[in-house]
């Protein structure tokens, strides 16, 4: 078993990593690092998706040598000093979010739109932008709503 | 109604753990020591287990164990059960099969466990799983529940001849007849309700583990109904004694029925656990949930609707094939019986109804109930004939249903249920308000300028939820009672843990049953906390489904605070010294009637547990009051949907362009969280009826196993909603609650399937109504059969 170096939520961290562990499986047992998900199998429902240098990344869809040396943002970075992030406040002021699972998936998604697209983003944007994260309890609508608003709080 | 109250739009105190990646859910719990294990599953749909050879894997690295259901049975562990009886015509009861954990004989559907390898790592669990030699006699399979009864099909189960488990009926099949001879004009459709498969985000998991030295056991599941689990894994499985084990249904990433059950997979885990003496760690891939999750729908129909000269609905008949898949879920026998035919009436005054429903054995993955269960199928039959009706006979849709809704309860159908309040023409006229049912056809005509071929659908269901009165239930057949069971306990602090007997796998309990608490006791809702899902802390319940959790969850809470109140008032009464039934209580503050001596309700529970004010012959010491309550009715959540749709003609994509939901739930607790409900509820009702099909070849293999083939709704699938509510209270409990949980997908696929039908021009159009399936129709189109 090697060891595989990267940082983590700006902490450099160190864990085991064979060469077919996922990059999920590294922050969810190597690290501790629960709140990124695994919902399938096929990469299709991004409960997964993580920041890997500033980007948006399905961690299941990758291996955890591949970042080797990058640099890793999770959902449990994403509140600074105990202020949570604008996106995280909109999903909770939308109702943005049932059971929770997806949700850790749908804000780094939710931040990387923001980032790519600005801050004034339209309904049918923000849904064909969520065509990689799949949620079974809301229905999309607040999901949507959301977003909306804390693209715009993220300003 | 105050900020924190019962009606107001609380935001939801769970939320900051799931927004900030610190949610407990099954998988992220560990314990020192831990194995995980592997399933091998059956790659056949039916198939002999002749010889399982696991040498090879039990020399792998890191294997601790390798077990088959032979090592099972001989450890005298006793089989999964369906736990509601139902009876043929004839009085005989269902056929039900032997269902162990780990199949021994033989394999009944592709995904059937035959054995299990327990490893150091998942890695090299999986490893050595793919090593293990099983030596299959392959046997002829059958997938479809219309050919499974035929003479060709293959005997799954000896117990079963016709892989028939029953033939049930209900209502009054002479009657019925008699108002179909007589009747003015017929609709008849052949349905198809579609087999769904569930998909809750998070995958089933649980984490069993035993302690040597207690000679207990404790099950981390995702299970909506621990205490269920326990009972069931206790006394019928033979596992443990139910006080040697624990289960823990920690945070739950959604259920929709998926997770009642009791599976092969939590038992094997606690088995395995205790031969092994260390924790055992499983959790379901995707692939592997598409083939063990129960399925759900599946039912094959021929339905009837007999009209009047005027309109009038005279008779309905049903003759429905229900596949319950290749063994018997915990449920399963209930759903196409008392949850389906007792719903035929609709919002309609049908006098004579009569449904038949064949249950079938067949070599897929079991089916048992999802949201909906059985109400879904009903609301299909009913609305679907209603339309076609419309439409044959040349009234218009919504004028039809007026002329044939229920306007006076209580209302007692030929189906077995009373329902006790409704305003069905309340929720019609606001829906069509808010859909701008006047602007269709200009909207149409629009549509059609584009190119575009606009259909507008109605969808005016009832369902039976607020599961329910036991002994209702049981006289059915029900194993068990469905009441709910709460404790409110008051902290010396004064602030209060409600041990709920209900479980929250998204629908925001944790707020929803703490605004009902803070409303009553007059304090902030921050003092309150929501206690569930834990066999350890919490009394017995029965958990959440049926949209049960408000009705009979919250009565139980409200009957416990009841007592929890009298006692109070009794400790206020020697604070005050003043007589108990001079005590008011209102806001927080108890205080002696007709004066200003008051006592804050912080002091009262303080001096509850002090207790120098009485002594303990006088009244006991403490705060803490239980409650079970039973459900005297089932609820009658009801309400109109209507869809509207534009279909491109060149490729038969349907586009959902406008969606209208008015829903009487009762009392509502937290609109913004019953609208959530409605919402998730439409998406799996569209999802139904437009994406959703669950494929199986002739060889029972599973086509649609992965989320690359099988269509989940997804953002751009789906419209924004346009949601509000019609209020007529629930007579049948304190609170005046329906429930919501199940309506949404309830109501959809028929608003969808009226609209697509209306667009397009034909009945004859099956769900899911992909492109393909609509584009062909769009070919095919022949005139509506005419009213005579």
């Amino acid at each position: 078993m090697s060891k595989v170096s990267m940082t983590v939520n700006g902490k450099a961290v160190t864990a085991d990593a064979d060469a077919r562990t996922l990059l999920v499986q590294y922050l969810r047992e190597g690290l501790r690092l629960t709140g990124t998900h695994v919902g399938c199998d096929t990469s299709q429902c991004g409960a997964c998706v993580v920041h890997l240098d500033g980007k948006a990344v399905k961690a299941c869809t990758m291996f955890a040598w591949e970042a080797e040396g990058k640099n890793v943002l999770t959902i449990e970075g994403l509140a600074q000093n105990g202020n949570l992030h604008p996106m995280q406040e909109a999903f909770r002021d939308n109702h943005g979010l049932q059971c929770g699972f997806c949700t850790p998936g749908m804000i780094m998604t939710a931040v990387d739109m923001v980032n790519r697209k600005g801050h004034s983003l339209d309904d049918k944007t923000i849904r064909e932008e969520l065509e990689g994260n799949i949620c079974r309890c809301t229905g999309y609508h607040n999901i949507v709503k959301s977003i909306a608003a804390g693209a715009k709080a993220m300003a | 109604m105050s900020a924190t109250g019962i009606g107001a739009a609380v935001r939801r105190k769970e939320d900051l753990r799931f927004i900030t990646g610190k949610g407990q859910y099954t998988d992220d719990i560990n314990r020192p020591g831990q194995t995980y294990i592997y399933f091998v599953r059956s790659p056949h749909a039916h198939a002999k287990i002749k010889k399982i050879d696991s040498a090879e894997a039990a020399k792998m690295p890191g294997v601790v164990a390798v077990l088959t259901g032979a090592d099972l049975a001989n450890d005298k562990i006793g089989n999964l059960i369906c736990g509601w009886a139902i009876s043929s015509k004839d009085g005989s009861p269902m056929k039900m099969s032997a269902h162990p954990a780990i199949a021994n004989i033989k394999a009944c559907h592709v995904g059937d466990a035959v054995a299990v390898v327990i490893a150091e790592t998942l890695g090299q669990a999986k490893d050595a799983g793919e090593c293990v030699k099983v030596d299959y006699e392959v046997l002829p399979a059958v997938a479809d529940p219309a050919k499974a009864q035929g003479s060709g099909a293959p005997l799954i189960h000896d117990v079963a001849p016709n892989n028939t488990i029953y033939q049930w009926h209900l209502g009054d099949q002479k009657a019925t007849e008699a108002a179909f001879k007589s009747a003015n004009h017929v609709t008849k459709l052949d349905i198809v309700n579609n087999r769904l498969v569930p998909n809750a985000i998070e995958p089933r998991a649980a984490l069993a583990d035993y302690d040597s030295g207690t000679e207990s056991l404790t099950l981390w599941n995702t299970s909506q109904n621990p205490h269920v689990a326990r009972l069931v894994i206790a006394a019928f499985v033979g596992m443990a004694p139910e006080h040697k084990l624990r289960v823990i249904a920690p945070d739950v990433g959604g259920g929709f029925g998926s997770k009642i059950f009791i599976y092969p997979e939590e038992v094997v885990c606690l088995w395995a656990s205790r031969k092994v003496n260390r924790p055992v760690k499983w959790n379901s891939d995707r692939s592997e949930a598409f083939l063990t999750d129960a399925h759900g729908r599946d039912h094959v129909t021929h339905a009837e609707m007999a009209f009047d000269a005027e309109g009038k609905i005279t008779a309905l008949r049903a003759k429905t094939i229900a596949n319950l898949g290749a063994y018997m879920s915990t449920f399963s026998s209930s759903v196409p019986t008392y949850l389906y035919a007792t719903l035929l009436s609709g919002q309609y005054g049908i006098p004579n109804i009569y449904c038949e429903v064949d249950a079938v054995y067949t070599n897929t993955v079991p089916v048992d109930a999802y949201r909906g269960a059985g109400r879904p199928e009903a609301t299909y039959v009913v609305e679907r004939l209603v339309e076609a009706g419309a439409r044959e006979m040349n009234i218009d849709p919504a004028d039809l249903r007026k002329r044939n809704f229920i306007k006076t309860f209580p209302h007692q159908t030929p189906v077995i249920m009373a329902y006790d309040a409704g305003d069905y023409n309340a929720s019609l006229k606001k829906a069509q308000e808010l859909a701008d049912v006047k602007g269709f056809g200009k909207r149409k005509r629009d549509s059609a300028r584009n190119g575009k071929l606009r259909g507008m659908g109605y969808s005016t269901y009832i369902e039976a939820c607020g599961i329910a009165p036991s002994q209702a239930v049981g006289s059915l057949g029900a194993g068990v009672g469905l009441w709910e069971s709460a404790e409110v306990r008051v902290n010396p602090t004064g602030s209060v843990e409600i041990l709920t007997g209900s479980h929250s796998h998204g629908q925001g309990h944790e707020t929803t049953f703490a605004q009902l608490v803070s409303q009553r006791l007059g304090i902030p809702i921050e003092n309150i906390s929501v206690v569930h899902g834990d066999t350890d802390k919490v009394q017995f319940g029965m958990g959440t489904y049926g949209s049960r959790s408000g009705a009979v969850g919250m009565t139980a809470i409200v009957k416990a605070l009841d007592k929890v109140e009298a006692k109070a008032k009794k400790v206020a009464a020697f604070m005050l010294e003043a007589a108990e039934g001079d005590i008011e209580f209102k806001d927080g503050k108890f205080t002696v009637a007709g004066t200003d001596k008051s006592a804050a309700w912080g002091d009262v529970a303080l001096n509850a547990y002090i207790a120098h004010k009485f002594t303990g012959a006088e009244l006991e010491p403490g705060l803490k009051e239980g409650a079970f309550y039973d459900p005297t009715n089932f609820t009658f959540p009801a309400g109109c949907h209507i869809c509207e749709v534009e279909i491109d003609q060149d490729t038969g994509a349907a586009e959902i362009v406008a969606w209208t939901a008015v829903d009487d739930f009762g009392t509502v607790i937290n609109p913004m969280i019953v609208e959530g409900q409605v919402h998730g509820g439409i998406a799996q009702g569209v999802g139904q009826a437009l994406y959703e099909g669950t494929v199986y070849d002739k060889d029972g293999q599973l086509v649609t196993g992965s989320y690359m083939d099988y269509a989940m709704p997804r953002a751009d699938y789906l419209p924004s909603f346009k949601v509000d509510t019609t209020v007529t209270k629930c007579p049948s409990n304190p609170l005046g609650i329906k429930g919501c949980g199940e309506a949404g997908a309830i109501a959809a696929p028929a608003a969808v399937m009226n609209a697509i039908t209306d667009a397009v021009g034909t009945e004859n159009i099956a769900m899911p109504a992909t492109p393909a399936t609509v584009w062909a129709a769009l070919q095919k189109a022949q005139p509506r059969q005419a009213a005579e």
